[in-house]
């Protein structure tokens, strides 16, 4: 098995990425999220403001029932009839339907957890220096148990915007707890009411230095968030499969597999014989348990994320989460690097200086980039996938016009269940496809690292 | 750019980058060490016992395929051997009947002439008996001639004696 055979293995992989782009192009996917916008949409907030300020009757209660979808997108509007002093509370909004921004909130991370209309707390870890750790369940910022997740208080300046936490930018919002009446989306940021006053909130905490318009936040979010939680399901899902797969070749020493072991071991058998063994050779068992832990890692995430009403987790389609699986296929990569990887990098033997010049700089960038297409294919598919799912679950009110249309609805449901369908299917094979993709591309930079001899050029 | 406020998946986040790294590398690591390995180095001892037993059978077919021809040849060998006892066995009885058949004959011979040496000598008793008696029988009659004709003269009866001496030669 020399370079040939890996180079027609590589060929194919680079076909499967191809078609499973362009089809992701079409299709995408993602369910798991729908349900989220037919029982809530967002709508909630403002509405729930709307009223209570100025008419003096709350009924927070109501928007969801009487206009599910319409919402979300909240204010934006209002310069119309509120004229240009900035968001005020309590403004109706228009009910228009955002299918992108719907889309936008059910792949992103939360700190609760939603199985349907349900919102499950979850434990927040809170860092913002200067004040330090605050440590609570989400459930102390009070927010809608059936609904979406909007906070009803704050706490130590935190909100939970539409199931994120958000930290108030004013300093001289009051500490500790303290009763909010609603949230406002606007073009020009996102508003907290307390004593109907609008108080601008920063964005959820991110690291990315301002990059793609996160800025950068006061406070970080090490919170057990959604993410989080399906992670944790997950590897603790996997890792007792595979402990009481591993006892069972203990106990059953010698004998055939048998049920789940023999299920698993196809893929175990898979991913050891056609990508660790073709590729390392006899180095195989030293970098197998990378590569399982990685297959079976994206594969898990990536299944787990497509079970419908179910948290509906987006986090392979996470480009923090696909960042470090990067980062340490990068390591590993490099970590093995022997001389032969090295001085091909840095400077390639056979070639003639000038050639070495523009080599060097190209193979250099070359280390970082292989991690970057792995980290950036992933995150791409699965957020792709799991964005034109929700789009054609929000086509059902886009053309039902939010309830206005219901003929249209009814007809536009029963096209977008067949497509739903249809890109669920895709969006299984893309799971497998995406795992395996990242798997095997891992163990070909691993080989070029850890490579011997070479053959003639 | 407000659009892509909503976009946060693609901010990475301290406190996700944090967990996937501690839940991914303690997964890798942990269940790398008493899962995966495991695993692969049962697949492995596996291998190597189908392998082994594989080789076993075939050792073992090659072994019972030499012990065959090695039979084949021992019957071989057998058969020519009972052959050639069996023609020894019927030249020995061959030899033997005709030994016998020899000895039988000269027996018969040698009885048959002991039996024809018995016949003469019987036959020259009976004749010297008959003789005798023919003698005794004709003096008898010649006394009584005699005595009627002759009366006892010594002549005659010698005669008559080298008469029946005479008879005694026939």
């Amino acid at each position: 098995m020399g370079k040939k055979f890996i180079l027609i293995k590589l060929v194919i992989v680079a076909l499967f990425f191809g078609s499973s782009l362009t089809a992701q192009q079409h299709n995408h996917d993602h369910s798991g999220h729908h349900h989220d916008h037919s029982s809530h949409d967002h709508s909630g907030h403002h509405h729930d403001h709307s009223g209570h300020d100025h008419s003096g009757h709350d009924h927070s209660g109501h928007d969801h029932s009487g206009h599910d979808h319409s919402g979300h997108d909240h204010a934006a509007h209002d310069h119309g009839s509120h004229g240009h002093h900035g968001p005020v509370c309590g403004v109706a909004h228009d009910d228009t339907f955002d299918a992108g921004k719907t889309a936008f909130h059910h792949i992103s991370d939360a700190n609760v957890y939603s199985i349907g209309p349900l919102q499950i707390p979850l434990p927040c870890f809170l860092y913002a220096p200067g004040t330090g750790w605050d440590v609570f369940m989400s459930s102390k910022l009070k927010f809608d148990k059936i609904g979406h997740g909007d906070g009803g208080k704050a706490y130590n300046r935190y909100v939970l915007d539409g199931g994120s936490i958000r930290r108030v930018k004013d300093a001289s919002f009051p500490m500790g707890d303290v009763s909010i009446s609603g949230f406002v989306h606007q073009d020009d940021g996102y508003f907290v009411c307390h004593n109907n006053k609008l108080y601008e909130t920063e964005a959820k905490s991110t690291a990315d230095g301002g990059l793609f318009g996160g800025g950068i936040t006061s406070f970080y979010d090490f919170s057990l968030t959604k993410n989080v939680t399906s992670m944790l399901i997950v590897t603790f899902l996997l890792s007792w499969l595979f402990l009481s797969i591993a006892r069972r070749y203990k106990e059953r020493d010698g004998m055939a597999p048998k049920g789940a072991q023999s299920f698993m071991e196809t893929m175990f058998v898979f991913i050891q014989d056609e990508v660790a063994k073709p590729f390392l050779g006899a180095q195989y068992m030293k970098f197998l348990p990378f590569l399982m832990a990685i297959f079976f890692f994206i594969l898990g995430l990536n299944l787990f994320g497509q079970i419908p009403f179910f948290g509906g987790s987006n986090v392979t389609g996470n480009l923090g989460v696909t960042m470090v699986l990067g980062i340490l296929a990068f390591l590993v990569t490099n970590f093995s690097g022997n001389k032969h990887y090295w001085e091909h990098i840095l400077w390639m033997p056979g070639v003639p200086a000038w050639v070495k010049t523009i080599l060097t700089p190209v193979e250099i960038l070359g280390i970082f980039i292989k991690p970057l297409t792995l980290m950036l294919r992933l995150f791409a598919n699965i957020t792709a996938g799991h964005m034109v799912i929700i789009i054609f679950v929000s086509l059902i009110f886009i053309f039902g016009d939010l309830g206005n249309n219901m003929g249209a609805g009814y007809g536009t449901a029963v096209a977008s269940t067949l497509l739903t369908l249809f890109m669920m299917a895709i969006e299984l094979l893309v799971a497998f496809i995406q795992a395996f993709a990242f798997c095997i591309l891992t163990a070909s930079y691993i080989s070029a690292a850890v490579e011997e001899s070479h053959e003639p050029h | 750019m407000f659009f892509l406020a909503d976009f946060n998946v693609i901010r990475p986040d301290f406190g996700l980058l944090f967990w996937t790294s501690l839940i991914f590398i303690l997964f890798w690591l942990l269940i790398g060490k008493f899962a995966f390995k495991p695993i692969a180095q049962a697949l492995r001892k596996r291998e190597n016992d189908i392998q082994g037993a594989l080789d076993e059978a075939k050792a073992a077919r090659e072994e019972m395929a030499n012990l065959k021809a090695e039979n084949e040849k021992i019957l071989v060998a057998a058969r020519e051997e009972r052959a050639s006892i069996l023609k020894e066995a019927k030249e020995a009885k061959n030899q033997m009947i005709s030994e016998a058949k020899e000895s039988a004959k000269s027996e018969a011979n040698k009885i048959l002439n002991s039996a024809k040496a018995e016949i003469e000598n019987q036959k020259k008793q009976a004749l010297s008996d008959i003789k005798n008696q023919v003698g005794i029988m004709a003096l008898d009659i010649a006394e009584k001639v005699i005595k009627k004709d002759l009366k006892s003269d010594s002549n005659q009866q010698s005669f008559v004696e080298s008469l029946v001496n005479d008879i005694k030669m026939n």
